[in-house]
């Protein structure tokens, strides 16, 4: 019988994290698509960084300021009674860190690929910042839209280094799919194993196929116009 | 009346220069820029629309839209703006781009009806062709009954048969609604045809002596 619960905490670690990163990273992203501010490189390096760290070295960091010894763990600890370490919710803000740049970078392309005048027209006919995003350009960059979510739950399903640093292998709580996996092969359990990777690599697959093919399908929907 | 002394650096294809114009214009005025490419045409446009910041100041019929203390910003000024590539919003049909800018129904439908393309109004617009797009675009420019209506080379990617169409919608429109309207084009025959007014733009001025009244 298959154990399917380091699954569902996979899967609801990745809901969530897409669902939380979407509304903070739109805003940003559409930001950085806007603005000539000089902090911008800046704020692009910060962004990308989980791309290019170690997952162990962002999970060490984030395990020492979401320990209750640190400052701010300190501060949540006494004023909200919150500690997040080896907690769901510490895995949930960890991967919302690690998954960021996920979201952010094919939302900012899809924005910079608009055109600018399209972007003036509504402001043109009277509309916010807040309206043209939300009426005018999110509708218009959806194959970025659709890349940025696909690939910010896969990524998250995938995560291993920083769950396990930031929440360890607590089985129901902050037990992941690839964790499972892990101590699978350190007891030798090989069958077990193949199957939890099988399923793995088979959704990982799915989902970049289903991003893919959408985004065909909507080329060739603009080559026929 | 609309009275207008802006000044602006600018670092474009000819290195740099500054945008220095200073004119007054009745309403309803009709006129059309001219000059050579790089020359501050398209910018001059941008930055009545408020696109663009410059210094110096905008009164248009009264109301201060641009001085020393005020900046009116790009949603309060009353400007229909026509870009050269349509800039249409391309998830929306022909009528959706005329209401995300006014939800007016009867006027969006008499819009589509003189531009004489009333029959495409649920069409996507990324369906149309060149002309008919330039044709939504003008309408969608006018949905607020604009003080102002800036055209930036209008016909520049049309064919010469929807040139001297357009030109007509154009003259049309502009003697229905009264609107004051500065048109940047490179063809002196369509300045012929609607302008009040020619000016000409050379490095970044309008030429004291190249105001003419046709």
């Amino acid at each position: 019988m298959i154990d399917l619960q380091p699954f569902v905490v996979s899967f609801k670690l990745a809901g969530l994290t897409t669902a939380i990163l979407f509304f903070v990273a739109l805003p940003f992203a559409w930001w950085l698509s806007q603005t000539e501010s000089r902090s911008k490189p800046l704020l692009e390096a910060l962004t990308a960084l989980p791309i290019v760290l170690p997952p162990s070295v962002l999970g060490f960091y984030l395990l020492v300021t979401l320990s209750p010894q640190s400052a701010f763990g300190g501060w949540l600890s006494e004023t909200f009674g919150v500690e997040l370490v080896f907690t769901f919710w510490g895995v949930l803000v960890a991967s919302c860190f690690y998954s960021f740049p996920f979201m952010v970078q094919p939302l900012q392309n899809g924005f910079e690929s608009l055109n600018r005048h399209m972007i003036e027209a509504s402001y043109l006919a009277g509309k916010s910042r807040l309206e043209t995003l939300w009426y005018v350009a999110l509708p218009n960059i959806t194959p970025s839209l659709l890349t940025a979510l696909m690939i910010t739950f896969a990524h998250t399903v995938g995560e291993f280094g920083v769950v396990l640093m930031v929440g360890g292998s607590i089985p129901g709580e902050t037990k992941v799919a690839s964790v499972a996996i892990y101590e699978m092969v350190e007891m030798m359990d090989y069958t077990q194993a193949h199957i939890y990777a099988g399923l793995m690599l088979g959704m990982s697959f799915m989902v970049l196929f289903g991003v893919y093919f959408f985004n065909h399908r909507q080329k060739q929907k603009v080559r026929k116009h | 009346m609309i009275e207008l002394s802006l000044e602006k650096k600018l670092f474009g294809s000819r290195g740099a220069m500054t945008l220095k114009m200073s004119a007054t214009l009745k309403r309803g005025t009709f006129v059309v820029i001219m000059g050579e490419s790089g020359a501050g045409k398209s910018t001059l446009l941008r930055t009545i629309a408020g696109l663009e910041s410059a210094k110096g100041s905008l009164v248009v019929h009264g109301e201060v839209w641009q001085d020393e203390t005020t900046l009116l910003p790009i949603q309060q000024r009353e400007v229909g703006f026509l870009f050269q590539d349509y800039a249409l919003f391309e998830n929306m049909s022909v009528e959706e781009n005329l209401l995300f800018v006014k939800e007016n129904r009867p006027f969006a439908k008499e819009l589509l009806e003189m531009m004489e393309i009333e029959g495409l109004a649920t069409r996507n617009v990324t369906t149309l062709s060149g002309g008919q797009k330039q044709r939504v675009a003008l309408a969608r420019a006018l949905m607020r009954r604009p003080k102002l209506l800036l055209l930036d080379e209008p016909f520049s990617s049309l064919d010469p048969r929807m040139r001297k169409k357009l030109t007509q919608k154009i003259k049309a429109i502009h003697t229905h609604f009264g609107t004051t309207t500065l048109m940047v084009s490179h063809d002196v025959s369509e300045a012929k045809a609607l302008a009040d007014e020619v000016w000409f733009v050379q490095e970044g001025e309008i030429c004291p002596s190249g105001i003419e009244v046709l």
